[in-house]
């Protein structure tokens, strides 16, 4: 089975790409990863000025999931300008920029600096859950304040643009529907869920630092499968980067019936190590080679047709 | 549950005082952990740092730390049956082999985790070579302890202010140790402790032909190796996971070793 895709025009040697916020800090980094198997990288978050992020503990997981409220830090476009010329030097994968802000002004600015530094894509975060303190009910919450960060990073980039939800809504898919009307080329779905909180049963304090984080890991993945399959129902053109309690090539190949077109990978990094990568992408082809599938072209959004289904309908 | 990277609150069994800076916390916890391996202490809304093993002896470990930011200051004001969050352990130990004559190069607090080395190296039959060095005499650490390691242990100091043994870095004593041919061949160097001076270690050993070992650490968040703040270039590994402790051939290949590094932003510092 041939795992290659194309996204917004753009070639990737495999669907998996690193999620943004996981590893990714440096150009080097991002290298690190494609050697682990990951068919393209996702940057941390990037910032205009920068921003310091949470105090420890920020990361706190267990087999069922992962909390993180590392708070977005960064070092700001100049930091960009370094690690990602570095990572452009003999670049071996396709780059996603990730982008984020608390303005939808400087959204526009930050947009026009990292095109400058050509990524092949720029994925907009206006789903974080962690910082809700410092900046308010995320974007991704309201169709119209999506659709203004969209419309204003249109404006500033030539680059196919990805707009990274929020699963925390009860309409994603109208979400989606606003975005790709106010410009955007893609969606990344989903962001971290909750957030959530957890206690220290002794201290009888909450652990993590900035109290809540957003949820990760195996517990989320059927909310990332529902919340992909909604929005590939809506919008069966638009392409898709599934994330969300991906760590098995299983978990990778549902994402993709369900619509996805490329699938972004960050928490498996944890359970399974940076080499998840080639592990997911090896247990996707034992997969499709057992079944004699060709293409990820056979499979995607093949959930929704019901085909085998559709051979017992005389006995309904 | 298989995996849990959650702290666990254990209260201080002990608190020792090391010197007139350094107190060791004393934990009743086991933690299985290897000589070079790191834990990361939480105290609820100061913080969470992660702090090398001084000494794990099955059914207790050791932490020794100087006073110097809010976290270590919140710390040195604890008594026993306080509760810390304990996680880890993690990180990459240091290896040795059984019978070798070692080398510890110990600048500052790095002596607490090469004790913690000497301590399981000499049940194994090694020898070794203890270099303690440290700003001047009261801020020496660990040194009754390891005079209390016996026969298969020398002690060497050196203090930048000549206080007490020689006068200048540690690592001039180790140049003494390799340039003398009558003892047991040295079969590996560790070096753990400020970066410039790991850095002339890893210049001496590499110029002699001697194994060395180093303990590169870098800013960490998690700890298990996802938020990639402690990668070093030009590979990207994380000195969480790929280290800290590795060889001297893998630290000498980390071009930021000994010239810069990079903070909580990701932004980069030189040494």
């Amino acid at each position: 089975m041939q795992l290659n895709v194309e996204f917004c025009g753009v070639k990737f040697r495999n669907p998996l790409v690193l999620a943004s916020g996981v590893l990714g800090v440096t150009g080097a980094s991002l290298k690190f990863v494609v050697e682990n198997g990951a068919g393209g990288v996702t940057t941390k978050s990037i910032w205009r000025e920068g921003h310091t992020g949470h105090p420890n503990p920020v990361i706190i997981a267990n087999d069922h999931f992962m909390l993180n409220a590392v708070g977005l830090p960064d070092a700001g476009i100049e930091k960009a300008h370094i690690e990602i010329g570095e990572y452009m030097k003999g670049k071996p994968a396709p780059l996603i920029a990730n982008i984020v802000e608390a303005r939808i002004a400087d959204f526009a600015e930050v947009a026009e600096k990292v095109s400058a530094l050509h990524p092949d894509i720029i994925e907009v975060n206006i789903s974080c859950p962690n910082v809700e303190d410092e900046f308010g009910k995320p974007f991704a919450c309201s169709t119209h304040d999506a659709a203004a960060v969209t419309r204003a990073v249109r404006a500033k980039t030539k680059l196919p643009i990805v707009i990274k939800l929020s699963p925390n809504v009860l309409n994603i898919a109208e979400i989606a529907r606003a975005v790709v009307d106010a410009g955007a080329d893609g969606i990344c779905a989903i962001n971290t869920v909750g957030p959530g909180l957890l206690i220290d049963l002794e201290t009888r304090e909450p652990i993590l630092a900035n109290k809540v984080g957003g949820v990760s890991g195996p517990a989320i993945k059927p909310l990332s499968l529902k919340a992909v399959y909604d929005i590939h129902k809506a919008l069966p053109k638009v392409p898709i980067i599934g994330t969300g309690g991906v760590i098995t090539g299983e978990d990778a190949l549902e994402m993709i019936m369900v619509g996805a077109t490329l699938v972004g990978v960050g928490t498996a990094v944890y359970y399974r190590g940076v080499d998840c990568f080639q592990k997911i992408n090896d247990e996707m082809m034992e997969w499709g080679k057992k079944r004699g599938i060709k293409n990820l072209d056979e499979l995607r959004g093949v959930a929704h047709a019901g085909a085998y289904s559709k051979k017992f309908q005389n006995y309904s | 549950m298989i995996r849990c990277d959650i702290p666990k609150a254990i209260p201080i069994k002990k608190i020792m005082q090391e010197n007139p800076y350094v107190k060791t916390f004393v934990f009743e916890h086991t933690l299985n952990s290897q000589p070079g391996q790191f834990v990361n202490l939480w105290i609820p809304r100061i913080d969470e740092k992660p702090m090398s093993i001084a000494y794990d002896g099955g059914k207790e470990f050791w932490v020794s730390m100087f006073a110097v930011g809010p976290f270590s200051k919140a710390m040195h004001s604890l008594k026993v049956g306080d509760m810390v969050g304990v996680r880890g352990p993690y990180g990459k130990p240091f290896e040795f082999k059984k019978g070798q004559r070692l080398v510890m190069m110990a600048g500052g607090y790095g002596a607490a985790p090469l004790y913690n080395l000497t301590v399981r190296a000499i049940k194994q039959g090694c020898t070794v070579d203890f270099v303690v060095g440290a700003r001047s005499k009261e801020h020496l650490l660990y040194v009754n302890r390891i005079k209390k390691l016996g026969a298969s242990v020398k002690l060497h100091v050196a203090t930048d202010d000549g206080s007490v043994g020689k006068k200048g870095y540690n690592t001039l004593i180790l140049e003494e140790l390799i340039a003398n041919k009558k003892g047991k061949k040295i079969g590996c160097v560790y070096a753990c402790g400020p970066e410039p001076m790991m850095k002339k270690v890893s210049d001496i050993c590499f110029a002699s032909k001697v194994n060395a070992q180093i303990s590169v650490e870098r800013y960490m968040k998690c700890g298990f190796g996802v938020c990639g703040q402690c990668s070093v270039d030009p590979k990207g590994f994380r000195t969480c996971v790929e280290g800290p402790c590795v060889s001297n051939e893998v630290a000498r290949s980390v071009v930021e070793f000994g010239k810069y590094h990079r903070d909580k932003t990701g932004k980069m510092h030189k040494f």
